[in-house]
């Protein structure tokens, strides 16, 4: 079985370019045949509103990497759920735990 | 269902990162299910567990102490320790050498005095391992 891939993204895509770098592993990883999910928490989430310019959001998504967002990191930003690019779900802390202790799961927090 | 553990490396100091506040997030949602927890606190995180933090009032706003509510680090790992007393079980582990570093050895009660083979010993033995670095 192969190994499931889950990043952490906690940084502003317009403050931390590297957050490309993320992206560009999640879907390197998931064109080779890996579940890969990443999970946008703090101000990751700022890069989930469909109108934000320059977020690598909507490309993961159409990539097929599941995209979350913490769903506390949203409200206390005010981002609400009509607000959110096409492709991102909203997620509880509970969602990304149940995540991390699934079998062969390796986990990277950025 | 066998037994989980998560492993959680946290190095942020108290009151600069958000990453503090996901983490006691993350570590109170896998003891609700049940998961024992394993926490290595390195570098400035040893500081979250420090007893001699105490909230303060507000001059700027005019509140007091009890107004403020103001929470403090030491008494989220305190409640987390309570949490993982027993089933699922939480383990707080100080770096000893970021303590004596910086001076600050008085933790709350439950957390223990390590190193980083304590953390490695907890990564092998655990379900994952997520580490939480400073950015």
């Amino acid at each position: 079985m192969a190994s499931q891939y889950v990043f952490i993204e906690s940084r502003d895509p317009f403050d931390s370019p590297d957050t490309g770098f993320v992206a560009d592993t999640a879907t390197a990883l998931h064109q080779g045949g890996r579940p890969v999910t990443v999970f946008l928490v703090q101000n990751g989430v700022l890069a989930t509103r469909a109108a934000a310019r320059g977020s690598h959001v909507r490309r993961l998504a159409e990539a097929g990497v599941t995209v979350l967002a913490d769903d506390f990191s949203l409200r206390e930003r005010g981002i609400e759920a009509g607000e959110l690019s096409a492709g991102v779900r909203p997620a509880s802390i509970d969602a990304l735990v149940d995540l991390l202790v699934r079998p062969d799961t390796k986990t990277l927090w950025h | 269902m066998p037994d989980r553990t998560l492993t959680v490396a946290l190095m942020d100091a108290p009151y600069e990162a958000s990453a503090s506040t996901t983490a006691f997030r993350i570590i109170a949602s896998a003891l609700a299910q049940g998961i024992h927890v394993n926490v290595f606190a390195y570098e400035g995180a040893v500081s979250l567990a420090m007893k001699d933090q105490a909230p303060h009032a507000n001059p700027v706003k005019g509140t007091s102490v009890e107004q403020e509510e103001h929470p403090t680090t030491k008494d989220l790992v305190a409640s987390l320790i309570e949490l993982g007393r027993s089933e699922p079980r939480l383990t707080w582990v100080n770096c000893g050498l970021c303590v004596d570093e910086r001076g600050a050895g008085h933790s709350v009660d439950g957390v223990k005095r390590g190193g980083p083979a304590d953390f490695y010993k907890m990564a092998v033995e655990s379900t994952t391992t997520l580490v939480i670095p400073t950015r």
